[in-house]
């Protein structure tokens, strides 16, 4: 069993659900990488989501975006990441969010076994498909790890057990509704998508799309199995990282999400 | 370079499931794909539906002005020692070819229900093309277009306003072409259900390489006629620009079976290859994937997407349509650069000898074609694939039209 799927179980025994973060590698300095792991894991992070920042990431928000262009801005190389990643001291899974460019001019198995090393355990490319992933998910399950694909409210059924086939790890359901501070139930989108992939997949769902606090994490896995946190955490961190109290606040801000999770 | 290289390729052999060889395909987001899906099969049934294609040749002759001429270039003819025939995409409606991709994209989308549409634009050519055909058909229209390529091509972005389209300048990455594709793809991804995405060169993930080469086949076949008709002969070479290579393809779709016609796509060499600051992938990059699909590409070795830099802004672009790097690599057709410095004088030389003042995009066509090995006594065509007037504030202050 994946250290994922071992997380997913543990979870589900003592009836929670996933908190999964969002961090951009590179920013602020890769150098803070590793501490700002520790401290998501300190705060309650179940998985943490490390973005490998592209050039062009026409999958990702202005936040993120940004925040990937600030990274490429300060230099940052594939492999510092990985050697951050692997310097930390977590245990929380890690999964590398990225673009398919990355890793085919890495090659598929240099890139799949320099992931592994790093102490990793899945990757999600924004812009793989299922169809298309083919002969990355062989190098990637060669070098033991879990491949995550998208679901969206668009894809059709068939695309679902498809995406769903292929995943291993979990389902990560994206929706292009964002939720706004008001909002008090989770958009119909995303509960019929959740819906949808149940009927095909025993995989855990997790689903994302501008998660901003602990009450939308709870609406979230109300009906997902995790929630993932991906602006809201990389814009807290460019804000306060490198001021007093960072860490703590840090800290304090991911328990507070993680308490919409039991 | 001596002619070599002359494989014939049979139209039907050279594309299949969306990728042409090993490139193409479609890498995006999930959140895409069914609408790719839905535009390929719509693309296929109104492709083979006699009233579309009857409707698409109407506009060709009523609204773009089709068939385009093919001018005999005399007097660069009788300097270079071989006859030069130019097709006149610039005579096209709005100034360029752009319109001929443009429109055949709005009557699908008309087709499919959609009432908004987006574009991305370098040049603007595409983008006046765009708002052009939405404002003949009643759409909405947002065109992305990098603040960079805003500042260079002023005269375009009144054009489009004009037309009574938003367009909206991109502030991200290097400000051209390339992070005006990103946010037009973002858009995409948001609105998907109400927009059409009228991608402008043949790149983006299938359909759009396909598509995009259907609805520029038109100068090709159009060439191909005229050149018989008026020189009594094939072409020994045929020249273009390529930027994404959407005119290229175009052009060359109408010789590709003609195995004695030398293909040569033109790239932007910038301030030279040796420099880095140009945008030739094809002459100097290696395959990856950018904006959905897999062909040479400007990239360092962590695969980020490399700055480029050209004169010409519909140039200014770190991709090529993937048809291209299948055609590089079959050796069916060659594909070199031309520098800044080389268009410019292109652009001087051809608006002196001929009366033609070329975009400067196409100025790098005719600037391969001064140096080209083509037989003397030949036969050349080169595509003009648009007007300079858009380029006339930067030729100005370059070549000092105002002293």
């Amino acid at each position: 069993m994946s250290r994922i799927a071992d997380r997913f179980a543990h979870l589900a025994a003592s009836n929670e659900k996933a908190l999964v973060c969002f961090v951009t590698g590179g920013d602020p300095d890769v150098g803070q990488l590793p501490a700002i792991l520790e401290n998501l894991e300190a705060g309650g992070a179940d998985i943490i989501e490390v973005g490998i920042p592209f050039s062009d990431p026409i999958a990702d928000g202005p936040t993120i975006q940004e925040s990937s262009q600030r990274a490429l801005d300060r230099g940052t190389k594939v492999s510092e990441i990985f050697e951050a990643v692997k310097s930390a001291n977590i245990t929380v899974p890690i999964v590398y969010m990225g673009y398919t460019n990355t890793a085919m001019r890495h090659g598929f198995q240099r890139f799949a076994q320099e992931v592994a090393d790093s102490g990793a355990d899945g990757v999600l490319l924004s812009d793989l498909t299922p169809e298309g992933g083919e002969e990355w998910k062989q190098h990637a399950h060669a070098a033991g790890l879990d491949t995550i694909f998208l679901a969206a409210p668009t894809s059709t059924d068939d695309r679902l057990r498809c995406a769903c086939g292929a995943a291993t790890g979990f389902v990560y359901c994206v929706s292009r509704t964002g939720v706004t501070g008001s909002e008090r139930e989770v958009p119909r989108e995303v509960t019929d998508l959740v819906a949808r992939v149940r009927k095909v997949t025993s995989l855990p769902i997790c689903v994302g799309f501008g998660i901003s606090n602990a009450d939308h994490v709870r609406m979230v896995c109300g009906v997902a199995d995790g929630a993932v946190v991906g602006s809201h955490v990389v814009k807290l961190i460019h804000e306060c990282w490198g001021r007093p109290h960072c860490e703590e606040t840090l800290r304090a801000e991911v328990a507070r999400l993680k308490s919409g999770t039991r | 370079m001596a002619l070599k290289h002359n494989v014939a390729m049979p139209t039907d052999l050279r594309e299949s499931a969306g990728r042409f060889g090993p490139y193409g395909g479609r890498y995006v987001p999930e959140t895409l794909i069914p609408a790719l899906d839905e535009l390929s099969e719509a693309l296929e049934r109104y492709w083979a539906d006699s009233d579309f294609r009857e409707e698409l040749r109407s506009y060709h002759r009523h609204v773009i002005g089709r068939p385009t001429p093919l001018t005999h270039a005399r007097r660069i003819s009788s300097e270079l020692g071989f006859d030069v025939f130019v097709k006149r995409e610039d005579l096209c409606h709005t100034g360029s070819h752009k319109l001929n991709n443009a429109l055949g994209q709005a009557l699908l989308a008309r087709r499919m229900g959609k009432q908004r549409i987006i574009a991305e634009t370098g040049a603007g050519q595409h983008g006046v093309a765009t708002a052009t055909v939405c404002a003949m058909f009643g759409l909405e229209c947002v065109v992305y277009m990098g603040e960079e390529d805003v500042r260079r091509q002023e005269i375009n972005v009144f054009r489009m306003r004009l037309l009574g389209a938003t367009v909206v300048p991109v502030s991200s990455g290097t400000k051209t072409l390339k992070d005006a594709t990103n946010e037009a793809m973002r858009d995409w991804v948001t609105n998907v259900e109400s927009t059409h995405y009228i991608v402008g060169s043949c790149v983006g993930p299938h359909p759009y390489p396909s598509m995009v080469r259907r609805f520029q086949e038109v100068i090709g076949i159009e060439c191909r006629e005229q050149i018989v008709k008026q020189a009594g002969r094939l072409p020994d070479a045929a020249f273009a620009c390529v930027g994404g290579g959407s005119n290229a393809i175009g052009f060359f779709s109408g010789f590709l079976a003609d195995e004695s016609v030398q293909l040569i796509g033109v790239e932007a060499g910038g301030r030279g290859l040796d420099s880095g600051e140009h945008a030739a992938p094809l002459t100097s990059g290696a395959p990856g994937v950018l904006h959905g699909s897999f062909s040479y590409l400007m990239q360092d070795d962590d695969g980020q997407v490399l700055p480029t830099h050209s004169i010409s802004a519909g140039l200014d672009y770190p991709g090529v349509g993937p048809e291209h790097s299948f055609l590089k690599d079959s050796g069916r057709a060659v594909y070199v650069a031309a520098t800044d410095g080389e268009a410019l004088d292109a652009f001087v030389w051809l608006s002196r000898m001929e009366g033609l003042i070329p975009a400067f995009e196409s100025a790098h066509a005719f600037a391969a074609l001064r140096t080209y090995p083509v037989p003397k006594g030949g036969v050349a065509v080169v595509n003009l694939s648009g007007r300079g007037d858009k380029d006339m504030a930067v030729a100005a202050q370059t070549l000092h039209l105002g002293d």
